[in-house]
């Protein structure tokens, strides 16, 4: 029979199912942080009992930690207990705990991919929704809450029904300066913040797969941004030769094993999806947002739409501008702005900031502007180093802090302060998501960069056509 | 951790008739530090809750004492964005046992499902219905019935029926947890581990 890929990887992994409920899911790797785990080691202590495979567990501190000065001790108390409470509970049940200053610290979504973790074919779970981003590399992975990591450090199971499916096809060429996180807030902004939500999503098409690695991930990473369980993408050689030779990649015997299960991780001709949508990658422009949620972007030179012709409540949508203090009919090129984020697990890798140092180089950043660039990983901060991207950011008048997941969230220093404007390479445009009262535009690396020297919103293509001048 | 029974729930409840209610906005990520499950229904709606000087913000729902009960009545999608439990111990800690909406984001209505609060999902229609009755009367009474799946407006009598699959909704009748059904099968889950390729 036909099967998908996500039918594939799904039922390989069923231990049980149970009639009219849930199926128990065997998960092959789990990625832990200091913000969902302390509650759930804590429910591992009343029962008396530990880790089933700790070799399957991996620990890294992110979401709290600062990103400057991380050699000195955490000043927030209640960030630094959490962290002490991780070290203390990842050496309790011997998992490998990279925290501060551990050179492979980093975010745990970025981490992962890179040290071979992340592999085909697997089944990972993390206690953070932007778990879809290992989906680039042709596994299921997905956010869970606190009761399913204590499920999963106790039984290595989950119990959820398996989810609808969805393939997202994009054919054709993408335009100039259009990034993967373009095509994916595009897909947001076509299908909405719960168009996918009941299915796990397969990106299939040209466009994907001309994607670097970490272009796939950027994808998958927003995954959960239309509601989607996740996405995945089928590997490929790109993908293997990306894994091969990684510290915790299957080696030897074990590689060739795993190549033949890998091999066969493709969706076979026949199969159906319960939802296929298709795109042109020719209706993709430089996306930004303009509202307080991952769906409303737009083509960066298109005026925000009118109340009435957008789907869903006009009351919440005049909520949202009014939280923005945007009119129907602005144009966002040009709109002022004081912030730039560039990182998160979204957009703080390599290439990432390979693109952002292509628009800046041999440019000033605007005076207006407080840019801070976080790489994703240590890793990642060694190779802006070597590919000698810092001398393109200092020349510039840029600074490179260390890594985290900092402004996205506003739950360490890094926050954007009440009213002010962000354009942000995260995930999320919530209202307070980035601090208290703080707006965010999310956009590309390529539309951060323009921000960044221009100090208002820019078209990337602008700075190109003068750079190729 | 099991949880308390859920069977029948006749109450008044709360309405938010808002969309896309995300979980940064059930529960602000700063607030997300401590390292036991206590105290987060403080925090439950923070930003729309309370200034910045922590004075309650009077039109807010929550600060409205005309309103209470312990059902919340959401609008479309709630609950998206992050997958932080926080924000079902939030909602669970202030007092709500049930949360209604038209529609849920995956994660939190798992969440929900996983600590004992009850998503009840009915159509945008009946949703609609709810909010009319509660505005022209806020100490109008609703009946969620687990055993039956129904929802019942109590003052019209108009009524519709949920979904919820059998194993969840024989955990909610009875406060079990997965993780017991997971201990009770770890033999097998031992055993499939040996085979798994990776």
């Amino acid at each position: 029979m036909s099967k998908t890929l996500f039918d594939k990887v799904w039922d390989s992994h069923v231990v049980q199912h149970i009639e009219n409920g849930p199926d128990v899911l065997f998960i092959d790797r789990h990625l832990v942080h200091e913000v969902t785990s302390p509650v759930a080691f804590l429910g591992l202590k009343n029962r008396g009992i530990k880790v089933l495979y700790p070799e399957r567990t991996f620990a890294t501190a992110d979401h709290n930690t600062p990103t400057i000065n991380q050699h000195l001790p955490v000043k927030d108390k209640l960030s630094a207990n959490q962290l002490k409470a991780l070290e203390e509970n990842s050496k309790a049940h011997n998992i490998p705990y990279w925290g501060l200053g551990h050179e492979k610290n980093g975010i745990v979504h970025v981490i992962g991919p890179e040290n071979g973790i992340t592999v085909p074919g697997a089944t990972i779970v993390c206690g953070d929704s932007h778990t879809s981003t290992h989906g680039a590399f042709g596994a299921i992975a997905f956010g869970i809450g606190t009761s399913e990591v204590e499920m999963v450090l106790s039984t290595q199971c989950i119990m959820q029904p398996k989810p609808k499916s969805m393939r997202i096809n994009i054919d054709g060429e993408l335009n100039r300066a259009v990034t993967p996180k373009d095509v994916a807030l595009f897909i947001i902004s076509k299908l909405t913040t719960s168009g996918a939500t009941g299915y796990f999503v397969e990106y299939s098409g040209e466009v994907f797969r001309n994607m670097s690695m970490e272009g796939r991930m950027t994808v998958c990473n927003l995954s959960i941004e239309m509601g989607a369980r996740g996405g995945m993408i089928a590997p490929d050689q790109k993908t293997f030769n990306y894994i091969q030779g990684l510290e915790y990649a299957p080696k030897g015997e074990a590689w060739n094993k795993a190549m033949a299960y890998w091999e066969q991780l493709h969706t076979d001709e026949g199969a159906s999806f319960d939802k296929e949508i298709s795109f042109n990658a020719s209706e993709i422009e430089p996306m930004i947002t303009y509202g307080t949620n991952p769906g409303m972007g737009m083509g960066i030179q298109k005026d925000i739409p009118q109340a009435e012709a957008v789907e869903g409540g006009a009351a919440t949508y005049k909520k949202s501008l009014e939280y923005m203090a945007f009119n129907e009919g602005d144009a966002m090129i040009g709109k002022p702005i004081d912030f730039v984020f560039l990182g998160s697990c979204t957009n703080g890798r390599i290439e990432d900031f390979r693109a952002f140092a292509s628009i800046i180089k041999g440019r000033r950043k605007a005076d207006n502007v407080t840019a801070w660039l976080v790489p994703g990983s240590h890793r990642v901060e060694e190779a802006i180093k070597e590919e000698g991207i810092l001398d393109i950011l200092h020349e510039a008048g840029f600074e490179l802090r260390e890594p985290g997941c900092s402004a996205c969230l506003a739950m360490n220093d890094d926050k954007i302060p009440a009213g002010k404007y962000a354009v942000s390479t995260s995930n999320r445009n919530f209202e307070g998501r980035q601090g208290p009262g703080a707006r965010t535009l999310l956009a590309s690396p390529l539309v951060a960069a323009a921000a960044a020297v221009t100090g208002k919103v820019t078209d990337p293509r602008e700075l190109m056509e003068l750079q190729e001048a | 951790m099991a949880y308390d029974k859920f069977n029948i729930l006749k109450s008044s409840a709360v309405p938010l008739p808002i969309e896309n209610v995300d979980t940064d906005q059930i529960i602000p990520a700063r607030f997300l530090k401590a390292t036991e499950r206590k105290g987060f229904g403080d925090n439950l709606f923070r930003d729309w809750r309370f200034n910045s000087d922590d004075t309650p913000k009077e039109h807010f729902v929550l600060n409205n004492p005309i309103y209470s009960g312990k059902i919340l009545v959401g609008g479309k999608n709630f609950g998206s964005g992050s997958s932080r439990e926080h924000a079902a111990w939030a909602v669970y800690d202030y007092g709500f046992r049930c949360v209604v909406s038209s529609f849920f984001a995956d994660i939190f209505r798992n969440n929900c499902l996983n600590i004992g609060v009850l998503p009840v999902q009915v159509s945008p229609e009946f949703l609609d219905k709810i909010f009319k009755v509660i505005e022209a009367n806020p100490d109008t009474a609703l009946e969620i019935n687990l055993p039956e799946q129904t929802i019942t407006l109590l003052e019209t009598g108009e009524q519709e029926s949920f979904a919820i699959n059998d194993y969840k909704k024989e955990n909610m009748l009875n406060g079990f947890d997965d993780i017991d059904f997971l201990l009770n099968i770890k033999t097998n889950i031992e055993k499939f581990a040996q085979n798994t390729p990776l």
